[in-house]
């Protein structure tokens, strides 16, 4: 079917602004990628899953300029041991990175791995491309064929620390596309941290092949700066007895779009993701999670809580696809908001197909208003209110933070949600 | 201690009169009892003592320590020494008991232009008091009130009375719902926080509190007022007698 005229400008406009690197192994899923794009066209008002978060700025050919904030807080993961790696605006930054060798992972650049026959070449842009299959991301196919770099980790054992992945912002029209690839071997596990407001406008995607009873953690804190935007997509492959748990913390952000697309397609593994977000004023979180049962005994959990205050605006649209065969499968989502106040809004669409007979899955959307109850408790036992109210708020988010498995790094998100509680009470 | 003065309250939302001129005085290391048939106005007074939303005071005073406690907030009624151990205690998910107390307890203190007490101290005196209440280390731990069966529920509204150290306690229906032996724990805790300088209020139904608390004046109220105060023998003759023939006494 032929584009739109409008949907075929606007994405020939984006692409004009963009450079192909060119040589090595990528140029060819580069370039398929580019085709795929120019087919799909880049997200329009009246596409299906933008009907909630509107792409305009996320496709225009240059970003609106986003003005630097400091919170004056330091910079999350600061106390926990890791290997660090940082983006500023997109652009690797060697002086402020740790040395990339870890006993237990191999990390290379992409836009330094040239050799042709890269173990990176069997998944970059191909994750991607399975993604697309029911739902088109066109973003995700423009990041394949125009990030500039990224980070190619593969995890052959078990590295004692997390690899941290910081994304600084220093000008406020930067544009940055990054595309990491991440394969753990069989039997491997290592943690993934992320952080930082990363750029102006910020396009990334992250590949991740999960290799039978492998485990990865994924933690990130999306945060800081009130304008930035960013588009940013997981495509996760999960092998038999694997896992996979990410966890994202949006705080700030004029507009955030986090997809995820999980495919389960070896028998017995586990998949949760899980994601709260706080927002205040001119902020836009969308949450865009599909998983793909393909296999049989395996769980997935979505656990996704919003905080919205003055106007703020939460999206999730949450799929649980159960394939033919699938069996035994347990698969579980909730997503709920916490309105602040009546300008607030949560706009949520909780989907389920099911083909198979022998499967038990649930889903669950609310949006609600303090409890109030429990904030006259809390404050007939001397608890001033906007205390009370942060209280009930971090109740509120401890679902979802819950999910992380490593309490320091549980520790850390709840301390900077409440940082932020404090800095945003009304 | 607490002093209230013809006081006449009626709910917000609706026409609707509930408390009709009650004056009230307890004095600082006295035990008074309110009992009274059913919606006689028993647990409205110590709602509008506390400070919940809903209700409008059309004439009258309360006043605590001479201070005019329905200018404050609920928090400042608290920190001012205010205690109300509620009838059905809120269940609060994800808040924890123990960082719930010492959120409070701090909060207080901190009004009160006094030191926050350090995490160390706070675990000794919470466990201590915890001990006592036969409240042990899981429902601290467990989130406020959450899964908690009707006694326990009542003893962590004692349990934060003992925390708090409130100068004026009112218990509303604290004995309902519980069984012979929580009742006696429940009843424990309260009169191991009497003292010279303490007050109390209780809010029953039933004389059978009283038999483990005893009170020093029993107030009978109907209609909003208080139409009997008496001895601790009044609430005898209730259980005896039936709230009927009283009502009619005073027709």
């Amino acid at each position: 079917m032929a584009l739109p005229q409008t949907k075929l400008d606007a994405t020939e406009a984006r692409i004009a602004v963009l450079d192909m690197p060119r040589g090595g192994w990528s140029t060819t899923a580069r370039t398929a990628a580019l085709a795929r794009l120019r087919e799909m066209g880049l997200p329009g008002r009246r596409d299906e899953y933008w009907r909630f978060t509107r792409p305009d700025t996320l496709v225009q050919p240059e970003p609106p300029a986003a003005a630097l904030f400091d919170p004056r807080e330091t910079a999350a993961f600061d106390a926990i041991d890791k290997l660090k790696i940082v983006f500023v605006d997109g652009v690797f930054d060697a002086e402020a990175s740790d040395d990339l060798t870890l006993e237990g992972v191999t990390i290379e650049r992409l836009a330094e791995a040239s050799s042709d026959l890269h173990w990176a070449a069997s998944l970059y842009g191909q994750l991607e491309i399975r993604g697309q299959a029911a739902v088109p991301r066109p973003l995700a196919a423009l990041n394949t064929a125009f990030a500039t770099d990224g980070l190619l980790i593969h995890v052959t054992g078990k590295p004692s620390k997390p690899i941290s992945i910081s994304y600084r912002h220093a000008s406020e029209t930067s544009d940055a596309i990054l595309h990491h690839v991440v394969k753990v071997d069989a039997g491997a596990e290592a943690t993934i941290l992320e952080n930082g407001p990363a750029a102006a406008r910020f396009n990334k995607c992250m590949e991740v092949d999960v290799a039978d009873g492998a485990k990865l953690h994924h933690v990130r804190t999306q945060g800081r700066d009130h304008e930035r935007r960013a588009a940013t997509h997981v495509f996760a492959r999960l092998g038999a007895e694997s896992v996979f748990k990410s966890f994202t913390l949006t705080a700030n952000g004029a507009l955030t779009r986090n997809e995820v697309v999980i495919e389960l397609t070896g028998d017995d593994a586990l998949v949760h993701v899980a994601g709260a977000c706080v927002g205040d004023g001119d902020f836009l979180h969308d949450d865009t999670v599909f998983i793909t049962h393909d296999a049989v005994n395996c769980e997935s959990r979505q656990v996704f809580k919003k905080v919205l205050r003055n106007g703020a605006t939460g999206v999730f649209q949450g799929k649980i696809l159960v394939k033919a065969g699938a069996q035994k499968t347990d698969g579980y989502q909730i997503s709920q908001s916490l309105l602040l106040d009546e300008d607030s809004q949560f706009l949520a669409k909780p989907e389920l197909e099911i083909y198979a007979d022998d499967v038990a899955c649930s889903h669950g959307s609310t949006s609600g208003a303090i409890d109030e109850e429990a904030l006259f408790y809390l404050r007939s036992r001397g608890v001033p209110e906007p205390q009370a109210v942060n209280l009930l708020t971090l109740a509120f988010l401890a679902e979802a933070v819950a999910e992380i498995e490593d309490e320091r790094l549980a520790e850390e998100i709840t301390t900077r949600i409440e940082e932020w509680l404090i800095r945003h009470r009304s | 201690m607490l002093e209230i003065k013809n006081l006449h309250v009626s709910l917000e939302t609706e026409d609707k009169q509930i408390l009709k001129g009650v004056d009230l005085t307890v004095e600082a290391g006295k035990v008074h009892a309110i009992m009274g048939p059913n919606g006689s106005g028993k647990s409205t007074l110590s709602y509008v003592l506390s400070g919940r939303d809903g209700y409008a005071v059309t004439e009258g005073s309360a006043t605590l320590e001479g201070a005019d406690l329905l200018d404050m907030e609920p928090e400042e009624r608290a920190a001012a020494g205010l205690f109300l151990a509620f009838q059905y205690p809120v269940e609060i998910p994800g808040v924890g008991n123990m960082t719930f107390l010492r959120t409070a307890l701090n909060a207080q203190r901190k009004a009160r232009g006094q030191d926050e007490m350090n995490a160390t101290e706070f675990l000794k005196l919470i466990r201590a008091k915890a001990k006592e209440l036969n409240i042990d280390a899981d429902m601290l731990k467990r989130p406020v009130n959450v899964g908690f069966s009707g006694g326990e529920k009542k003893r962590n509204e004692i349990l934060q009375m003992a925390m708090l150290e409130p100068k004026m306690c009112i218990l509303d229906e604290t004995d309902s719902g519980l069984d012979v032996d929580a009742m006696k724990l429940v009843a424990d805790g309260v009169n191991a926080l009497r003292d010279g300088g303490r007050g109390f209020l209780v809010i029953t139904h039933y004389q059978r509190l009283l038999d483990h608390i005893k009170p020093d004046l029993v107030h009978i109220m109907a209609d909003g007022r208080i139409i009997k105060t008496g001895g601790a023998d009044l609430a005898l003759e209730v259980e005896q007698h039936g709230y009927a023939h009283l009502l009619e006494e005073v027709a």
